[in-house]
């Protein structure tokens, strides 16, 4: 399997990974203090892992007869997942006793759904993507109806899952077709041959269901359908983590398998397609989601116009780009978390204060969240000097490199729509009478988590550049 | 090497044949005189309420979900078992931990499936 | 050779039949045993392409496992009620074909048009090999450890997620 000591020790954030698994399992079976261990030693796993890979991100290498890449981006991806699954952990604690939906099985899918993300991140051929991709998705499909006893949960589990799965389907259309056209699974061999593959009908009619497939799971704008209702359905807490993980997940396994289509100075064969759905994404999670009510549907269609500006990243094609995706995928995974995290807090036992009016004088019962909350929205709108800022000017400064200063612009008027139902939420904090008198259980786990985020949106927005020069040294 | 498989198709037809013959011969030879009577479920009993299909209970469901998946599991323990002792000699001992890794997890599951008593009807 | 050909022509008749069979049978449970038939004779089309391992899968797996799953299924749902939703919407029908369609436009031109990127000539010889159990353990245990033991995990948390879902009485 390993060829030498250091390729097992590139390989560990996997290996502990699946350790940890098993060790979980092990505890649900036999511990009778489950309850307490179980949740502690999930985040501290995620957290053990998201810092070893943070550490030894200069361990590049590919492992595994060529199945596997450690070191560099992989591991950056790798810290995103599992310090933000760290964070959902927190905030889960107390909410999951809060819903009386105790499960021990909710912390082992939950490592199970990050082990798919980073086989995902690290895969260097199609069938280790697929399989990371169906271990993500069938954690995912599990972690939404976790809350058996509701409808609603039930209802988004079943959606997620049909519409999931003929996502998957297309998924694996377009890897048939590419072996087909390529006669090899190797993304190796794909990047090195992309140009003349791309002569052939076959294999671009492959890459094309391969992109759609993936754009289901990114909820890109015609392939959205299910975000909103499966946000409101499942548990918050799950919600965060479909937002951030999968959403990063699935870029990770673009950027891993189609590398070649962003090694140009600017633009390639797919520009058409990214652009397209990234307008539409954008311009449409960012009006709809200024007639919600709900919180979480909200967060929903702000998660869809995030999709689109991370798009418009892949549309322009070249290294700035693919750092500028990267720099956002963490900014936007913390910040999502963090407003999240605040929402499962504030989210009375019943499904109550879900509505965004009943944030109006949140500032003055509840200063600190309050202004916790405030920061994270401002970051997702994008103000400076937060972290939100900066992944967005990133992204867009890499536009005008490849020349698509169009659609450069079309994100920032998309981005100055959205501030408005962002900043809406701070105006009805600080500046409306309460009508909800806020019977918050203090949770100190999930405060823990949610300052964790809060500082981590603040660092990255004032100290960009040293994440940045991170990720552009392995591009 | 389809001609390996002859036999197989031979068992096949053979026994195709002996379900249409048995099949066939009782409807064309066997005397029918049907009547009204002798159509009804029972024919000297109470008439039959609701319909054949009964809605069966989900645990079958369950019974027959986790079936499958040890059922895959084994599919990926034949090739294993064939080629073994052959890779053992080319590539030594990691053929079989990979194996082990792979049962253990799955076993480990089993165990879990157990303990929580997926297995009990209840 | 050819009775390969004359294999081949027998097993795809019976699986367009039998397919054909399936989707027009008013009774759901008769159309999930058509569908065994139709995987049945699918096994025996990998067989005629020298895939010996796949078509027993193919039989163990789906028309056995998947086959019971399905069944199970049909008798917890009350399949009169789908008809009636098929009956109350006769567009959803012609939509249905129109997808079946283009699906099968599709195929076709995979089939016939479309160009390889280098042209691989038949080996008789290798292809016979390559679908046997050996070949198939060969790569698995030697080239495919990484994707073989992903799959434990995906089984793994398959079973988790089965009994979390559908187990009545779960603590």
């Amino acid at each position: 399997m390993f060829n030498n000591a250091q390729e097992f020790f590139n390989t560990l954030p996997l290996i502990i990974m699946g350790g940890g698994i098993v060790i979980s399992l092990l505890i649900e079976i036999y511990s009778d203090k489950n309850k307490v261990i179980l949740p502690w030693f999930t985040a501290l796993l995620f957290l053990a892992v998201g810092l070893h890979s943070l550490f030894y991100t200069n361990d590049v290498s590919i492992v595994m007869q060529n199945m596997l890449a450690t070191g560099g981006n992989v591991n950056i991806f790798y810290a995103i997942f599992t310090l933000g699954a760290a964070v959902v952990t927190l905030i889960s604690i107390d909410y999951i006793k809060k819903y009386d939906m105790y499960f021990g099985e909710y912390y082992l899918i939950l490592q199970t759904s990050v082990l798919g993300m980073m086989l995902m991140a690290a895969a260097k051929d199609l069938f280790v993507i697929f399989l990371g991709l169906e271990l993500m998705s069938i954690s995912f499909y599990i972690l939404a109806g976790m809350n058996r006893k509701r409808a609603k949960a039930n209802e988004a589990s079943l959606k997620y899952f049909l519409l999931g799965s003929f996502a998957t389907g297309f998924i694996v259309y377009g890897i048939a077709l590419i072996y087909g056209s390529a006669h090899t699974t190797s993304i190796d061999f794909i990047t090195t041959n992309f140009a003349g593959l791309t002569s052939n009908l076959l294999f671009v009619a492959g890459v094309l269901l391969f992109l759609i497939g993936f754009s289901f799971k990114i909820a890109a704008f015609p392939f959205h359908m299910w975000v909103p209702d499966v946000y409101e359905g499942s548990s918050t807490t799950v919600a965060a983590l479909f937002s951030t993980g999968g959403k990063s997940a699935a870029f990770s396994a673009i950027i891993a398998s189609l590398f070649a289509l962003f090694n140009g100075p600017s633009g390639n064969v797919f520009t058409p397609y990214f652009a397209v759905i990234s307008v539409l994404s954008m311009f449409y999670g960012s009006i709809v989601a200024i007639a919600q009510v709900n919180i979480k549907r909200m967060l929903a269609y702000s998660s869809i116009s995030h999709a689109g500006y991370l798009i418009i990243g892949l549309a322009a094609g070249n290294h700035d780009a693919i750092a500028g995706v990267m720099f956002y995928l963490g900014a936007y995974t913390f910040m999502n978390l963090g407003a999240f995290g605040i929402v499962s807090l504030v989210e009375g036992k019943n499904e109550t204060n879900l509505d965004i009016n009943s944030y109006a004088g949140l500032a003055s019962k509840k200063p600190f969240l309050a202004a916790l909350l405030s920061i994270l929205m401002f970051s997702l709108a994008g103000v400076p000097p937060f972290a939100g800022f900066f992944g967005k000017y990133y992204i867009f400064i890499a536009a005008i490199e490849s020349k698509l200063t169009w659609l450069a612009i079309l994100g920032v008027i998309s981005s100055a729509i959205s501030a408005y139902f962002y900043i809406r939420i701070v105006v009805l904090m600080y500046f409306k009478p309460a009508t909800n008198d806020f019977q918050i259980e203090t949770s100190n786990s999930a405060m823990l988590g949610i300052i964790t985020s809060v500082i981590i949106v603040i660092l990255l927005g004032i100290f960009p550049g040293s994440f940045l020069d991170l990720i552009t040294r392995f591009i | 090497m389809i001609e390996n498989y002859i036999p197989i198709l031979i068992v096949l037809t053979i026994g195709a044949i002996f379900a249409i013959v048995t099949v066939s011969t009782s409807v064309i030879f066997g005397p029918q005189r049907p009547n009204s009577e002798k159509l009804s479920t029972y024919e000297s009993g109470m008439k039959p309420v609701g319909t054949t299909h009964e809605r069966i209970s989900i645990k079958y469901y369950l019974v027959a979900m986790l079936f499958i998946i040890f059922d895959l599991e084994v599919i990926f323990v034949y090739p294993w078992a064939v080629e073994f002792k052959r890779l053992l000699g080319e590539i030594g001992i990691s053929v079989f931990y990979s194996m082990l890794i792979f049962l253990v997890v799955l076993e480990l599951g089993y165990l879990y499936v157990f303990k929580k008593g997926g297995f009990k009807w209840d | 050779m050819t009775l390969q050909i004359v294999l081949f022509f027998i097993f795809a008749a019976v699986s367009a039949v039998t397919a054909v069979i399936m989707i027009t049978r008013t009774n759901a449970v008769i159309s999930a045993l058509f569908l065994v038939l139709n995987f049945a004779s699918l096994a025996g089309l990998y067989l005629t392409l020298n895939a010996q391992f796949i078509a027993v899968t193919q039989i163990i797996v789906y028309a056995g496992a998947i086959m019971v799953l399905f069944l199970f299924v049909l008798m917890l749902l009350r399949p009169e009620n789908e008809k009636k939703i098929l009956d109350m919407k006769p567009k959803l029908q012609i939509f249905a074909m129109i997808i079946a369609f283009i699906v099968f436009i599709q195929i076709a031109y995979i089939i016939f048009f479309a160009q390889p990127l280098q042209n691989i000539s038949p080996d008789l010889t290798n292809s016979i090999k390559a679908g046997t159990i050996e070949a198939i353990g060969r790569e698995l245990f030697t080239k495919y450890i990484v994707p073989f033991e992903a799959a434990g995990f995906l089984l793994l948390a398959a079973a988790i997620g089965a009994l979390v879902l559908a187990k009545k009485k779960f603590e």
